[in-house]
């Protein structure tokens, strides 16, 4: 599998660590990984250039992550960038929702490192 | 007089303490990589130099609590890290806070049709034990004793009508 630069979005620090872990227990080579603590913190981080893979909690104060990835379509740097949402929110009406705002894919919390890779490996393989 | 449909969730919540319990495990099971064990009513009073509160709002509203000593703590944020115990300071009001809120929101994804209306809150951990908890819940609350390591944690599900 090619390079990875990941984007990690998420409130809690111990989450992102949890996921960075995760994406390279799956096999992913990651070669850069950015981490933001919510929304506008991620639009602030892909100023710096372009990512390959977004994974992003939904629950986060200041801009959750469904408004998160409504704005991100109109972002120079992640226009066609895939959003995995990782989130303890599993509702179907969330699912839907995530789905229809421009998510590829959608891991419910408490996640295995199987489910991480099961969920992403795709929606990577997809975007090449 | 209550609704049909307060009363019918009024008596779902005697099924409700199992589920908490099996949220209970298996986040920790899955997030931390290892199994809790019930505690029994002779644990008393939980130690709660730690708790982690998150909010439930809409259909479901209330609070759920995760009340535990501040080593078990420091342990919980060490496995979840996989680093020494005595480095997990920094991290652990956010470690508690994250498996409060999974927890939380592995419980409400259990409840049949609940999910859909109920909201969780951002986690508040608080420290310290010299404290009263005083909820205005007027339900009740389901409490599950579990030995995490073999000390005594406490999962609470403060419930508002």
């Amino acid at each position: 599998m090619d390079k990875v630069r990941a984007l990690i979005v998420d409130d809690s620090s111990v989450m992102r660590k949890i996921v960075e872990r995760s994406l390279r227990q799956a096999g992913i080579d990651l070669v850069e990984v950015r981490e933001a603590g919510n929304g506008a913190e991620a639009l602030g981080a892909l100023r710096d250039g372009p990512v390959d893979l977004i994974l992003c909690d939904i629950n986060m104060p200041v801009m959750d992550g469904l408004e998160f990835v409504r704005q991100l379509q109109g972002v120079e740097n992640a226009r066609g960038v895939p959003v995995v949402m990782i989130t303890t929110e599993g509702s179907e009406s969330h699912v839907v929702q995530a789905l229809s705002c421009g998510a590829r894919g959608y891991i419910r919390k408490p996640f295995t490192p199987d489910q991480v890779k099961e969920h992403v490996i795709p929606v990577l393989e997809n975007h090449k | 007089m209550k609704s049909p449909n307060e009363l019918a969730a009024h008596s779902d919540r005697e099924a409700w303490l199992p589920l908490l319990e099996l949220a209970a495990r298996e986040v920790f099971e899955i997030m931390l990589g290892c199994k809790l064990e019930l505690a029994g009513d002779t644990v008393n009073p939980v130690p709660s130099e730690f708790t982690g509160m998150v909010g439930l709002a809409g259909q479901l509203c209330g609070v759920l609590t995760m009340r535990c000593t501040a080593q078990s703590a420091a342990l919980m944020t060490s496995k979840m890290l996989g680093i020494d115990p005595r480095q997990a300071d920094e991290h652990v009001w956010d470690a508690i806070g994250e498996v409060c809120n999974m927890v939380a929101g592995n419980f409400k994804n259990k409840l049949s049709g609940m999910g859909e209306g109920c909201m969780l809150s951002v986690p508040t951990v608080i420290t310290g034990g010299d404290y009263t908890f005083h909820s205005l819940a007027d339900e009740g609350a389901l409490e599950v004793r579990l030995l995490f390591e073999g000390v005594p944690i406490l999962v609470a599900l403060e419930i508002h009508s």
